[in-house]
């Protein structure tokens, strides 16, 4: 009897602790919290996004701005969640998730396009196939074709390297090259386009994706838009033209307005002729001229 | 000694017991909070219809019809239409332990016996640390080496047509792997009394025929219990195999294919999932098939070495 009464008075000691500890921990200071913007989402925009971060926190001193990456797909869960103020992300969010939001937080979620990004497609430096159609790309990548001499290549087995699932690039290369058909199972998938690029540049028989900002080391594809067309390059003004076949927007994601008025600050200034001129930099494409301005102005117009 | 000082030191006592208690509760309740909510997550695949249209045992376990009998069974949950198929998984997450294992229990089994029973003092003063310190390694520093070292040597070595293979993450998998193996080995041959190595060498055996014929056998329990352990550990490894494997799910027997492992798919997929979808719950589903699984595994090595223990001490 005794003893059962010390084991309850142990219980309502820890309850005791877990009350305490989770109060202090959900009691964050919320001046804090104003001035902290946190950004996660797209490995393919981390880059892009610290380089953001660290020239906005430069131009206004006492900002801080967090960048991390995770996925588009975690970002906007994170955006979901209530956990992050701006996600980024490589692909459109889905209808599922932006009902998630607005559900919610009874606000529809605000889609700011503010880079472009074209897809690479890389072989290793030995391979002497230098150009692919769309076609041609769809056809190794659901198995269709499995060696590199059946498009000028050598008579070697091809070996197909791909995004994990939960990154925009897989979604976005399944929906654009493979029309939503299904990878070859033999598909392998690594975690990051880095990865995919070490993973490349070490096989000769070999064939990946992923961003061109990623792009050294390995030998970067033409792509076709289909068997006529002229093979396109996937440089800054192929892409800007919308000539390349595999180009796509970067976007960032908020629920509604941010309230958080740096954030909507800096939303402000990505979208600026300076914030442009960092996408430059990293290695992705500004928005065109035309494109940013309206973008900004509907950015003005929604805060 | 006064009477204060007796008290003072009963009272220390009385509360530091109740300050332990707390804490092992708090961990125990951790892990039964954990357990609950992975079963709760998983549950719809077997009570919600809506979900059982896109996920149930059916599309886990049974092949789908097509022409290619490659394409039967898939993972491809990111499609018009998810294809939810477990088989290459399971097959993936078997075959990387199994690999593991014929590597890891070998090297480690050798190591114990030469350390306990043939090693000087002194060498097996370095041999055993050093061997305790690979478990210390974190697990996604293995995987990055095994990923851009260890997969060129062995694509060099015996020609793999994929760089990233079972053969590849199961070697990885097995540094993992020797320390849990040798550590319980070790112990388990330790644990046999002096008395039967004492006995077989005066009856003229060799140091070698008393280690293999009379302590090996003697201990045999408890290596199976470290192989046990050592499986279960390589099931639930995640990080290793998610960068050493190449990911792909392929259902075939070859060890030289590209493997997806359980594993691996949670860590690689439940940062994207769309919260409260099929897909979701199919992924705590295997979440909850591992728990089950390891919980199964370990439990019975724990149970072994219990065994082991108390009838070596004379109980059973």
């Amino acid at each position: 009897m005794r003893n059962a009464r010390r084991t309850n008075r142990g219980l309502f000691i820890a309850c005791g602790v877990l009350a305490i500890w989770s109060l202090a921990c959900s009691s964050r200071a919320p001046s804090d919290r104003a001035r902290a913007v946190t950004v996660k989402g797209s490995d393919t925009m981390v880059i892009l996004g610290q380089r953001f971060a660290e020239v906005y926190m430069q131009r206004h001193p006492g900002t801080v701005i967090q960048v991390t990456g995770g996925g588009s797909g975690t970002g906007i869960a994170a955006l979901i969640n209530g956990t992050t103020d701006i996600a980024q992300s490589s692909r459109p969010i889905k209808p599922a998730e932006a009902e998630q939001v607005k559900v919610k937080f009874g606000v529809e979620v605000i889609e700011t396009p503010v880079a472009l990004d074209g897809l690479a497609v890389y072989v290793h430096q030995s391979n002497p196939v230098s150009e692919l159609s769309l076609a041609q790309l769809k056809a190794i990548y659901t198995g269709r074709i499995t060696n590199w001499k059946d498009i000028g290549g050598p008579d070697l087995p091809i070996v197909l390297y791909s995004r994990e699932n939960n990154s925009g690039t897989y979604v976005y290369f399944k929906e654009h090259v493979l029309e939503n058909a299904d990878f070859a199972p033999a598909t392998q998938t690594l975690p990051g386009t880095a990865a995919v690029i070490n993973a490349v540049a070490k096989d000769p028989k070999a064939i990946g994706y992923g961003g061109i900002a990623y792009g050294a080391g390995i030998k970067v594809l033409k792509i076709r838009k289909d068997e006529v067309s002229p093979a396109i390059a996937p440089t800054l003004e192929n892409v800007l033209s919308g000539q390349y076949p595999i180009s796509r927007q970067l976007y960032f994601y908020t629920v509604g307005k941010p309230s958080n008025p740096v954030a909507r600050d800096f939303i402000r200034w990505v979208l600026s002729p300076e914030g442009q001129a960092v996408v430059k930099d990293v290695g992705y494409y500004p928005l065109p001229e035309e494109t940013r301005r309206e973008i900004a102005r509907r950015w003005e117009r929604d805060s | 000694m006064t009477f204060g000082d007796d008290q003072r030191r009963l009272w220390t006592d009385r509360w530091a017991r109740r300050a332990i208690l707390t804490l092992s509760l708090t961990a125990i309740a951790t892990i039964v909070l954990i357990f609950i909510f992975i079963f709760r997550e998983a549950l719809p695949i077997l009570t919600d219809p809506r979900i059982q249209q896109e996920a149930s045992f059916r599309h886990f376990f049974h092949p789908m019809e097509g022409p290619d009998p490659a394409s039967r069974y898939m993972w491809q949950p990111i499609a018009l239409v998810p294809k939810y198929s477990l088989i290459p998984l399971i097959l993936g997450t078997l075959k990387t332990a199994l690999v593991a294992l014929l590597i890891a229990a070998p090297l480690a089994i050798a190591a114990a016996l030469y350390t306990s029973e043939f090693a000087p003092a002194r060498i097996r003063e370095v041999i055993k640390p050093a061997i305790e310190l690979l478990a210390g390694i974190p697990s996604v520093v293995l995987g990055f080496f095994a990923l851009i070292a260890l997969a060129t040597w062995m694509q060099q070595l015996f020609g793999f047509p994929t760089r990233l293979n079972a053969i590849t993450a199961g070697t990885a998998l097995a540094l993992a792997l020797i320390p849990i193996i040798y550590t319980v080995s070790e112990d388990a041959l330790n644990a046999v009394p002096q008395s039967l190595r004492e006995a077989s060498l005066a009856l003229g055996a060799t140091r070698w025929q008393t280690a293999t014929r009379v302590v090996l056998p003697a201990a045999s329990p408890g290596i199976f219990a470290s192989l046990v352990l050592g499986f279960g550990r390589a099931v639930g490894e995640t990080m290793i195999v998610l960068m050493a494997s190449g990911n792909a799910a392929i259902t075939s027997w070859r060890f030289t294919d590209s493997v997806r492992t359980l594993a691996a798919t949670i860590a690689a997929e439940l940062g994207e999932v769309v919260f409260g979808s099929p897909h979701y719950h199919v992924l705590f589903f295997i979440g909850a098939l591992l728990f089950v699984v390891t919980f199964i595994v370990n439990s019975v090595g724990v149970y072994i070495i219990h065994r082991v223990q108390r009838r070596l001490r004379g109980e059973i």
